[in-house]
């Protein structure tokens, strides 16, 4: 008989019901620092004590990014359909319902457009807390639609990913939005648009195999994991563990696949900076 | 080897060849039981084919004496080259392309390719190709465009390889880079599932002005087997899962995800490769002349609309 019993097994907590941004007064970062959330908000989520990146959503990055929080969200109503008619443990348009509910967000991605720092971009930026920040229809016809903005109005286009990958509640329709974005960047690359791809924690499967790889400036946030198989599948698939840092955003740069890592305190003014030069 | 659905047909077949050895043997006429044991034969094939669940059609695909890649090569054309490489890091033989005819018209044909023996099956990486296999695909497609040479790709992978080195040498990149290339190529493009169609692996040849699957092949996000284990958090629900995700060809072509299946012989495809490889010749020569009717530029804009319509939302 042990002391401490665990009531139940391992980590239960479905993927979709972990928090992103910290709406605690105090938040604690993996290494056991404590932050006032206030502090942290202040300080573009990054925790002054030991520099680790809270992860956050659409919401904190459009206000870290756009002058005054001011911007036009586009297509902000689009939500999901449910072409397959997807069951597994439970129904995908009761799962949406109930993810909506919960995130009072309509999908995985959010796009806009407004000024940062005087300089005009569209932003898209994926939502982790939305069923893994998982690619759908929706999530590949926004950010679609955010890139025909860019060439119509011939604005750089960020995207800020943070997803586990494709949805596979949409199976071959989520296999497409790969491509669909990955058609979108191919005109956009043409018309000599910049396109700037900002991974964070995690981004990887097909938002790598696709949209997050395509950047004129491939760039992370420290500490990120970027990759296109999970670790646990490599684990899997070689029978050993994985070295120290793979996969991590250092890992990735050190390989020759990101221009640079940007801490997120320096995004917005290390952004303005690259646009300027592509501008003059 | 034989699949289970496979079996009960087997044994009547088996039984037929009893029983025309024994006519043979014994000099006794049989003619009318062989032939009413062959119309037997005929129609269960007929019934079991027509009634395949997605999962059997997920076993098909992959079934021990299925055709593979090069196979299909060498029935379509009579001449053709292998080009090896990526010119970078090295030759991926799970990943194989060249220059062939058919019919006095010249391709580059690229696939995915599978082993047919353990020692074949370890070379192929079981037809996961990892970063310099999409990397040489894209250098041969370059190639079909600077000789405006129209370009084939046959699709059979379980998916790209999810190892170590993959991930080092940017398996993400390496795939993002070719569906973006893919849509700008001059050439007209026909991609073909000709057995499994998994994920970002198979999409990384797979952008074409028309996208045909074989009938008994699947494509979709994830095999049926990882879907069960992250959405069941089993191994167990494969069937389910084959189910749910609508990966059939006939599945593809009713949601408009690729543009037209190819018949299989009944029985599947590995029971009849020549059969199969002149139905597959026939629609590459029908397609090619259609899409060269066509400007570069009305079929880079066709290619590009199509795979922007794919996607079912609510506004």
């Amino acid at each position: 008989m042990s002391w401490f019993k665990r009531k139940e097994k391992g980590i239960s907590t479905p993927t979709e019901e972990k928090k992103d941004a910290p709406d605690g007064l105090w938040y604690k970062t993996p290494s056991g620092k404590i932050v006032h959330t206030r502090e942290l908000k202040s300080n573009a989520y990054v925790s002054p004590e030991d520099d680790y990146h809270v992860k956050i959503g659409s919401a904190e990055y459009f206000q870290i990014l756009f002058d005054n929080n001011k911007f036009t969200e586009l297509d902000a109503k689009m939500t999901s359909g449910d072409p397959l008619s997807f069951v597994d443990t439970k129904s995908y348009t009761s799962r949406i319902k109930d993810t909506i509910k919960k995130t009072e967000l309509n999908d995985a991605v959010r796009s806009a457009y407004g000024k940062m720092n005087g300089i005009d971009i569209v932003v898209s930026c994926m939502d982790f807390n939305f069923i893994g920040g998982s690619m759908g229809s929706v999530v590949g016809e926004k950010i679609a639609r955010a890139i025909d903005h860019s060439i119509k109005n011939k604005m750089p286009f960020l995207m800020i990913s943070r997803s586990g990958g494709a949805r596979m509640m949409e199976a071959g329709f989520s296999l497409m939005q790969m491509a669909k974005t990955s058609a979108k960047l191919a005109i956009l690359d043409k018309e000599g648009i910049p396109y700037i791809s900002l991974m964070t924690d995690p981004t990887t499967g097909g938002v790598t195999a696709s949209y997050a790889m395509l950047g004129d400036f491939n760039i992370a946030e420290p500490g990120s994991l970027i990759g296109f198989a999970g670790p646990r599948v490599i684990r899997e698939t070689i029978g050993k563990d994985l070295p120290k840092g793979f996969q991590s955003a250092e890992f990735v740069l050190d390989h020759g696949f990101l221009d640079f890592i940007v801490d997120r305190r320096q995004l917005k003014s290390k952004l303005s900076t690259l646009l300027t030069l592509l501008q003059n | 080897m034989l699949l289970e659905f496979e079996k009960p047909i087997a044994d009547l077949e088996n039984k037929l060849q009893e029983m025309k050895t024994l006519a043979e043997g014994k000099k006794i006429d049989l003619s009318k039981d062989i032939e009413s044991l062959e119309e037997k034969i005929q129609a269960l094939k007929k019934e079991t084919f027509a009634n395949l669940t997605r999962w059997q059609r997920v076993q098909l695909s992959r079934h021990a004496d299925r055709p593979y890649t090069l196979d299909y090569i060498y029935e379509l054309t009579e001449d053709f080259i292998e080009i090896h490489g990526d010119r970078n890091v090295k030759d991926d033989k799970a990943m194989v392309g060249g220059l062939g005819s058919i019919d006095g018209q010249t391709f580059m044909i690229i696939g995915q390719q599978k082993g047919r023996n353990t020692k074949q099956r370890q070379e192929r990486n079981f037809g996961m190709a990892n970063p310099e296999g999409y990397r040489k695909a894209l250098r041969l497609m370059k190639m079909a465009e600077k000789f405006n040479k129209p370009i084939i790709t046959l699709i059979d992978t379980p998916g790209a390889f999810p190892g170590l080195e993959a991930e080092e040498r940017g398996q993400g990149e390496a795939i993002a880079r070719n569906l973006r290339e893919m849509f700008m190529l001059k050439v007209p493009v026909i991609c073909i599932i000709i057995g499994e169609g998994a994920s970002g692996g198979a999409l990384g040849i797979g952008i074409g002005d028309k996208v045909l699957m074989l009938e008994n092949t699947w494509y979709s996000v994830i095999s049926p087997e990882s879907c069960s284990s992250i959405l069941w958090r089993s191994w167990d629900y494969k069937e389910q899962a084959a189910e749910a995700l609508k990966l059939t060809a006939k599945d593809m072509e009713k949601n408009k995800l690729i543009d037209g299946i190819i018949p299989e012989p009944l029985g599947g495809a590995h029971t009849d490769l020549k059969w199969m490889a002149n139905e597959m010749k026939k629609v590459i020569k029908k397609e090619t002349k259609a899409l060269l009717k066509l400007s570069p530029e009305e079929r880079i804009t066709q290619r590009i609309d199509k795979f922007c319509a794919m996607g079912v939302y609510n506004e």
